[in-house]
């Protein structure tokens, strides 16, 4: 069985279902992106793995883990962490207490995973005493993601990180992802800019109406002129 | 929108039709233990909490909003129409009181204006730094001008009159006008909380009700204060000759008929686009906004002609008692247990506003002697079992229970049957 | 100079005095309202509650023999916050944790903890009655005159008013303290924060949930029993509190403990100026005066003290609902 595996999922909002029977797996180390027309359920995925969503029917398994329907809170000692796409920090908390909070399941001494996120984000070191709501919006991204390798997760979840980023901090961002994931951590991340996440991505997951569409190798489905047709704007 | 509205099911008359023989059976038995005369009279008390619980339960019910400051409302209305309907008192209109009252107003409404002139100030190039400056101003202006001709004019008015006495004029003219002064307190509090959730709204109110009464228990120029005054006026012939039971059967079926007009026009708003458009704002704020809602002026507007109901059932129910005591309007009696009412009965259902107050209003007038004979039994069987010598205020205490019956009934309504006697009528397909 | 004297007793002292009580019920307030999302109404009785648990503890110790140099409602205060900090959590297990759990709206919870307010007060006066008592019982206030240099008159502070005062700077700095170096303390300023991030993030929401109703019913029970110390406790000691800790929790902004602490001084402060007969302070100028000098002047009458809190609230509701320290609007 793989790494993680999400088996015919289906799931939505009180009453109203958005994925409908949704497959995915990845391996160890992987990145695997999920993109998609909007509303095609790509975020409820996400959060579904989370235990954010009412799941209905279908399994999630993580290294042979059944983490289906499991409390949001329980996610943390499990080494699974979530970036959601807004809200992702603590406003008026320092840079230093945001890591601090990503921490707070663990027991054990954590500064040399918090100097490691320093060095990820250099940016972030000058000023892990200042609060944090009063960063610009490239360094709150980079300390929503540093809080939730503090972890040292297995899998990171990832909600769209470059939205609402100019250009050049997104690239940046994708940087930051790749070097995060050759640190042995296995991503599933949502985005909007297709094109970029597809180049970064080991496998990609093409969603339509909350369902899978297409699913092959980041490569190949840029390459598929159907897919660039319908979802990756011609 | 289509087929969002279903009309009620049969089932749901059923359960109507259950619940009000229940409360049949309960208004014979009372009848018949406490005889005609005293059962007439808490019927007519029970019907007043019954406009009462209508006000809130449009409020809450239809959109959601949390007023917990009945009591001043009802305060408010009562001492309006106590003003309008008592006789007048020729010392007040001997003296100087009146021009010095005239003046009053004048300056209130100078005071108004001059405030409300501050706020827009930056429409004739008042800066950020400037207009708090002049709001300020015009308020320590407007304060300062307000209370020092209030204690001049309470002094001429108390030295020379003891207090204004009324204006004479008919009853009805003093329900409607105290149905008018509630909505205009209203509209004051509803601009300045109903922006916001609706917590504050329940602070506001709450505070606002405490200064009310304050303001008339310590203005003896307007209200004569703890000396109370009556006996108010009544809109049909009072009893003459000891003939209590004609007398009230009369003014039951003057607020009977009330009751019926007000139900009827509040059905029809339920079920009017109005009516939808405030339980659309109430059930999704956003959604309603989105459309195109002005969801703050739709919630002044119900929450002005909630409390205009609450002025008015506050007027009816003080002229039948026939003695207006500032004192005697309690956060207990006329908040939290209209509140009771309400939601006992179904919250956003009239007819469970109405049978709630009903039910509660008996409920609560009959404890009094149960918890008295309970709290007896306890000191005579406490003193012979455990020589316990009861303390001396253990009547007042027994009262107490009641406040604790109050509090449980919200608590266990609200985990056990948050919808009530009677659910609210219309289901909503999502 | 006597003049000044009675200004310094009568505003500035009795303003700290009041406002420390205030910022002790304040900041409870805020705490809840930052972290369990609802106005906890019921918070002026737990006031009162700790007041009677205070005075219960000591009856009970005086009634077993002991007897002490300093009163004994002084040496119960701390035991009886613990008291009250686990009567608080039980509150919240049985009346409120119910609600949440089953995902209430707040203001069902608002409205719940109106229903624990009038429990309360039934239950406090069912068993203490409805009279007033005094809480130094075994042995009389001390007073400390502290002679003003060039003036007849002393300042005057009771024993109570000092281990308030005392007491507010302590807890206000150990608050501090545990707010920004502990553990915990961050967790609960996270939740305030982000309650839906600090759940991801795995912070155990329930022990922050735990810790509020420690530190509210703790500081709430503190102000009640210093206040009935400072003047007599009766039953009835929420119903004038209820407002200007209200008023104090959102001038100092939501969710934000320091501004309920300014927030509670500014409210105590305006209330003991508002009432404060200032023509006290021009008498010593009455003959160089252009007019004669009112024996009162007061932007207040006494009687309704209670206004000022409510107009300070309204004023901050109209134009600056986050409050003076940026809190949250709910």
């Amino acid at each position: 069985m793989s790494f993680l595996s999400i088996a015919d999922l289906t799931g939505g909002y009180g009453q109203m279902t958005i994925l409908n029977s949704v497959n995915l797996s990845l391996e160890k180390g992987e990145i695997g992106v999920i993109v998609g027309p909007n509303g095609a359920g790509k975020s409820t995925l996400l959060k579904a793995m989370f235990g954010l969503v009412n799941v209905t029917g279908g399994t999630i398994t993580i290294e042979d883990e059944d983490i289906t329907r499991l409390p949001p809170d329980r996610f943390a000692s499990r080494r699974i962490a979530f970036v959601p796409q807004e809200y992702n920090i603590f406003p008026t908390l320092t840079v230093n207490e945001n890591l601090e909070m990503g921490a707070y399941s663990r027991s054990d001494d954590f500064s040399a995973i918090m100097e490691h996120v320093y060095d990820i984000f250099p940016p972030l070191r000058d000023k892990r005493d200042q609060v944090a709501g009063e960063l610009s919006g490239g360094q709150r991204q980079m300390v929503a993601v540093g809080r939730a390798l503090m972890i040292e997760p297995r899998l990171l979840l990832l909600d769209e990180p470059t939205a609402g980023l100019s250009p050049m901090f997104m690239s940046e961002i994708f940087d930051r992802v790749i070097a995060v994931n050759r640190t042995g951590v296995t991503i599933v991340m949502v985005e909007q800019n297709a094109k970029q996440a597809l180049a970064i991505a080991t496998t990609g997951f093409v969603l339509a109406n909350g369902a899978n569409a297409f699913t092959d190798t980041g490569k190949n489905l840029l390459a598929n002129p159907e897919v660039a047709k319908s979802f990756l704007g011609g | 929108m289509t087929g969002s509205v279903q009309s009620a099911p049969a089932t749901g008359y059923r359960r109507d039709i259950v619940v009000f023989a229940i409360l049949g059976v309960i208004i014979a038995a009372v009848y018949i233990f406490q005889g005609s005369v005293y059962s007439t009279r808490v019927f007519v008390e029970a019907a007043c909490y019954a406009i009462l619980a209508l006000g809130l339960n449009i409020q809450w019910g239809y959109a959601g909003l949390f007023n917990v400051g009945i009591m001043g409302f009802v305060a408010a209305g009562a001492a309006a129409s106590m003003i309008v309907s008592f006789p007048t008192n020729p010392d007040f209109w001997n003296s100087h009181g009146p021009a010095m009252l005239a003046w009053f107003i004048v300056k209130l409404v100078l005071s108004g204006a001059l405030i409300f002139f501050a706020n827009l100030s930056q429409h004739i190039g008042a800066g950020p730094r400037l207009k708090p400056l002049l709001i300020a101003i015009a308020i320590a202006f407007a304060w300062i001008m307000l209370s020092s001709h209030m204690d001049r004019m309470a002094h001429e008015i108390e030295t020379k009159a003891v207090w204004m006495g009324g204006l004479g004029l008919p009853v009805y003219l003093g329900w409607l006008v105290a149905a008018i002064v509630a909505g205009a307190i209203a509209w004051f509090v509803g601009k300045v909380c109903l922006g916001l959730r609706t917590d504050y709204l329940a602070i506001a109110t709450l505070g606002f009700a405490q200064i009310i009464k304050h303001f008339l228990k310590n203005a003896d120029w307007l209200t004569k204060g703890t000396l109370t005054v009556s006996p108010l006026p009544w809109p049909v012939p009072r009893p003459e000759d000891g003939d209590f039971l004609f007398a009230r059967a009369l003014y039951l079926s003057v607020v009977a008929i009330l009751i019926v007009v007000i139900y009827l026009a509040l059905q029809r708003a339920y079920h009017a686009p109005w009516g939808r458009m405030m339980r659309a704002i109430r059930d999704n704020e956003e959604a309603a906004e989105a459309m195109g809602k002005n969801v703050n002026r739709r919630r002044l507007e119900i929450f002005i002609f909630g409390c205009m109901l609450m002025g008015l059932g506050g007027a009816i129910l003080i002229h039948f008692a026939s003695v207006f005591d500032p004192a005697g309007f309690i956060d207990l009696n006329h908040t939290f247990l209209v509140w009771v009412m309400v939601i006992l009965g179904g919250s956003g259902n009239n007819r469970g506003a109405i049978f709630g107050a009903l039910l509660v209003y008996v409920i609560w007038v009959m404890s009094a002697p149960i918890a008295s004979w309970f709290f007896d039994q306890l000191r005579v069987y406490g003193d012979l079992w455990f020589h316990w010598q009861a303390p001396g205020d253990l009547d007042a205490r027994a009262l107490q229970m009641r406040v604790f019956v109050i509090g449980l009934t919200i608590t266990l309504v609200l985990r056990l049957a948050p919808r009530g006697a009677l659910p609210e009528e219309i289901s909503h397909k999502r | 100079m006597a003049e000044f004297v009675f200004f310094l007793n009568k505003a500035v002292l009795s303003g700290l005095i009041i406002g420390s009580i205030y910022a002790l019920g304040a900041i409870g307030l805020t705490l809840i309202f930052g972290i369990l999302r609802f106005a906890h109404i019921a918070h002026g009785d737990v006031m009162t509650v700790g007041a009677f648990f205070t005075l219960a503890l000591a009856g009970i110790l005086s009634a077993m023999g002991f007897s002490s140099p300093i009163p004994l409602v002084l040496i119960t205060l701390i035991p009886a916050m613990a008291l009250t900090a686990a009567f608080s959590i039980g509150l919240d297990r049985i009346f409120y944790k119910p609600l949440r759990d089953r995902g209430s709206q707040p203001i069902i919870i608002v409205m719940a903890s109106i229903g624990v307010m009038l429990m309360l007060q039934g239950v406090v006066r069912i068993f203490a009655g409805t009279g007033t008592r005094n809480m130094f019982f075994d042995q009389p206030k001390d007073i400390y005159r502290i002679p003003f240099p060039g003036s007849t008159r002393d300042l005057v502070l009771t024993e109570p008013q000092l281990v308030l005062i005392v007491f507010t700077f302590v807890a206000v700095i150990a608050l501090h303290l545990f707010l920004t170096r502990s553990r915990l303390g961050k967790a609960m300023r996270a939740v305030s924060d982000n309650a839906d991030l600090a759940l991801i993030s795995g912070i155990n929401i329930d022990h922050v949930v735990k810790a509020t109703w420690v530190i509210g019913g703790g500081l709430a029970c503190a102000a009640g029993s210093l206040l009935s110390m400072d003047v007599f406790l009766k039953p009835d000691l929420s119903f004038n509190l209820l407002l200007p800790i209200f008023a104090a929790t959102i001038v100092g902004g939501i969710g934000q403990p320091y501004g309920a602490i300014a927030g509670g001084f500014l409210i105590g402060f305006s209330e003991t100026l508002a009432i404060f007969n200032w023509s006290v302070l021009l008498r010593p100028f009455k003959a160089s005066l252009p007019f004669d000098l009112p024996s009162s002047i007061a932007l207040v009458p006494t009687e309704y003290k209670l206004t000022v809190p409510f107009v300070i609230l309204i004023i901050v509701l109209v134009y600056r609902p986050t409050g003076i320290f940026k809190g949250r609007v709910l």
